[in-house]
């Protein structure tokens, strides 16, 4: 065995993570700070108003990186479940458990914003475009796994139940999207497209990005310190939380 | 021959059973003795396989029990708190079934024939949800009488039976260990079960294995 | 291997036969909601044959979510379930028999019944028998990803609504190809495609779905 595999495991266990967590956290949350704003600032000030959808366009700088966040973060939650039930560590199941809750707010910030970006585009709050729907879907694949978790009393169940459910709704997440896809296009109906219609500059490109990646420090900071009141929680009766100097205090 | 290695199981947030271990053999009869809510029903829902135990191994014959699977379960009879019966079905129908599943193929007359041993002439084939709770006992045990799986898991099989169905139940219990069978069981009744190879196991004290 | 397969079969057929009000009362409830979407929206029969593939296939969603409480329940409160984990047989065959009772007694008569609720709503021949074969290629797929959902929330609280939430979402993709063949088919539009994804979904769910079911069984019977 390689000395870098030791390392890995060493980190799944909750006693090692906790501290590394608790120390990764303001990085994270500075670094999502800065960059949100940073990106903020751009899309309200540097990038240049479009000429066909006016000021109103500038709404898809939290819109797109906040659906790219609820997709991607689905697909970290049904990994983490998937290396939870492989190899039985705890703290795989932690972790996909604290992302949920963030991959759904930002599914309801997509669909927040996408309603709001849609209204003086096509002039209704609502347009059944097969993004939005899919992303419907999703918000209610997310509240799904967060029931099932909720709803199961003992952590070990509601942990592999929710694992079950989550790799079940990953490997159908590709099936409803081509389906609505499908159903979209045989319906003819609205399709709000981000990209089209507008060309994309290189400024509104490097703001979107930054954007992204202001979320995913926000995403990785919010998890990590969910992660951190969750291993508490469970680990409540171990020595090593015990020991530690917040808890004693 | 079964073994069980370091078990550790946790029920919720209570560690109940821990680095326990114990070996049985052919012959043997091992009953568990604990208060209530010690983990005698955990242990041995994790030694069939029915929950994970978060560590430790349990061998059946040398060999891993979760990687037998399905060869291990071939070798075992589980009789848990629930009878495991269909209330719908009559005595005849149920027994069929259970065994259908087991691998064990039995005619009408086998399982009339073992039901009537266990006292349950006449009750046959009327739909065990009106039968008495020790009677729907009778029908869930019957599974031993024709079954030919060497390693019996009960868990409290005397619960509701009346004397002389606990008389006979005991019988059979002895004649599967003196031919060579293995039995865990645990009961709160006072019994007098096989003399020779009889091992005991305490939950629950700080000590735990055999006494 | 079959053998056990069919003794589920055949203990869950009887099962249904001894307790009859069960199948009747899912049935009865498909019928129900398909009555209610005229007396929401009005008589009109243009309007009606519009809708008619949507509703019917809605409300065979909803019936066969209903259905999915019973599925794995009783046979969880009486301990059947635990003989069957512990039963020498693979259990995604175990998996398999109780989804075929489950979809011969819920969803079968739903199949048969749908096309004279079809005729409340006006819809042709054509219409009729399409929907019957969107319906008899769908509804074994909806009881198949039904019975993760229903082994997923064993014994949990408030586990029916909990149900509708997991497996509704899961649903969608045969509900669009389902109502979407039928409307494809009176527009001329040929439903070729449809049904055939109708029927790649349902062989999808036919190998993974018992797998993901069995799992789950696994970690509600602890």
């Amino acid at each position: 065995m390689n000395s870098r595999l030791i390392n890995w495991f060493k980190f799944s266990s909750p006693a090692t993570f906790y501290p590394l967590a608790g120390r990764l956290v303001p990085w994270f949350g500075g670094a999502a700070a800065v960059l949100i704003a940073v990106g903020l600032y751009m899309s309200f000030f540097v990038a240049p108003t479009d000429y066909k959808q006016g000021e109103g366009y500038r709404i898809i700088f939290v819109h797109v990186p906040s659906a790219w966040m609820s997709m991607f973060i689905y697909v970290v939650m049904a990994v983490w479940s998937g290396l939870g039930l492989v190899f039985n560590t705890r703290l795989s199941a932690m972790m996909a458990n604290a992302l949920a809750p963030t991959g759904a707010m930002f599914t309801f910030v997509a669909l927040w914003t996408g309603a709001f970006w849609g209204k003086p585009m096509w002039g209704a709050w609502w347009v059944w475009d097969a993004r939005l729907t899919s992303e419907l879907i999703l918000l209610f694949l997310y509240i799904g796994f967060m029931a099932l978790q909720g709803a199961i009393d003992d952590p070990r169940r509601a942990d592999r139940a929710g694992a079950i459910l989550a790799l079940v709704g990953v490997v159908n997440i590709p099936i409803i999207y081509y389906s609505v896809t499908w159903w979209n296009t045989l319906h003819q109906g609205a399709s709000v497209s981000v990209t089209k219609g507008s060309s994309m500059g290189v400024i509104m490109l490097v703001t979107m990005l930054i954007m992204a990646f202001g979320f995913w420090a926000y995403s990785i900071a919010v998890a990590l310190s969910r992660v951190r009141s969750v291993i508490l929680e469970r680990e409540r009766d171990t020595t090593w939380v015990a020991e530690l100097a917040e808890v004693r205090r | 021959m079964l073994e069980v290695a370091d078990l550790e199981c946790v029920r919720g947030d209570r560690r109940l059973i821990s680095e326990l271990s114990f070996t049985l053999s052919p012959g043997e009869l091992l009953h568990l003795h604990g208060h209530n809510g010690s983990g005698k029903t955990t242990l041995m829902r994790a030694i069939c396989g029915l929950i994970r135990p978060t560590a430790g191994k349990v061998f059946w014959n040398g060999e891993d029990s979760r990687k037998l699977g399905e060869d291990f379960s071939r070798d075992l009879i589980f009789v848990g708190h629930k009878d495991g019966i269909k209330a719908d079905l009559n005595g005849v129908e149920n027994l069929r079934v259970a065994c259908a599943l087991d691998g064990v193929s039995i005619d009408e007359k086998q399982a009339w024939d073992a039901l009537e041993r266990l006292g349950l002439r006449g009750h046959e084939d009327l739909p065990t949800r009106v039968l008495s709770q020790g009677q729907k006992r009778r029908v869930s045990l019957a599974r031993l009488l024709v079954h030919r799986a060497p390693l019996w898991i009960l868990d409290e099989p005397f619960t509701a039976l009346d004397k002389a169905a606990v008389d006979y139940l005991q019988t059979v219990i002895k004649n599967h260990v003196e031919k060579g069978g293995m039995v865990i069981l645990t009961t709160h009744q006072e019994v007098s079960l096989t003399r020779g190879h009889k091992k005991q196991l305490r939950l629950g004290w700080k000590g735990e294995g055999d006494v | 291997m079959f053998e056990a397969f069919l003794t589920i079969v055949r203990r869950d057929l009887i099962l249904a036969i001894r307790r009859r009000s069960d199948i009747f009362s899912t049935l009865f409830f498909f019928v129900i909601v398909v009555s209610l979407f005229p007396l929401g929206i009005g008589p009109e029969l243009n309007t009606l044959r519009l809708i008619a593939p949507g509703v019917v296939w809605v409300a065979a969603l909803l019936a066969s979510m209903l259905a999915l409480e019973r599925l794995f329940s009783a046979d969880h409160d009486d301990g059947t379930l635990e003989q069957m984990l512990l039963a020498p047989q693979p259990l995604f065959i175990l998996v398999l028999g109780k989804v075929t009772a489950h979809w011969l007694v819920t969803g079968v008569p739903l199949v048969l019944i749908a096309p004279l609720l079809g005729i409340q709503y006006d819809l042709s021949t054509q219409a009729l028998q399409m929907l019957l074969v969107t319906l008899l290629l769908g509804t074994p797929a909806l009881s198949l990803i039904g019975a993760i959902g229903a082994a997923l929330t064993i014994g949990v609280r408030g586990g029916g609504v909990l149900v509708s939430l997991l497996v509704l979402p899961l649903y969608i993709p045969v509900l669009i190809f389902g109502a979407g063949a039928v409307e494809a088919d009176v527009s001329g539009l040929g439903a070729q495609g449809h049904l055939s994804l109708l029927g790649a979904i349902l062989i999808l769910a036919l190998l993974l779905a018992p797998l993901a079911t069995s799992a789950a069984l696994r970690v509600s019977a602890e």
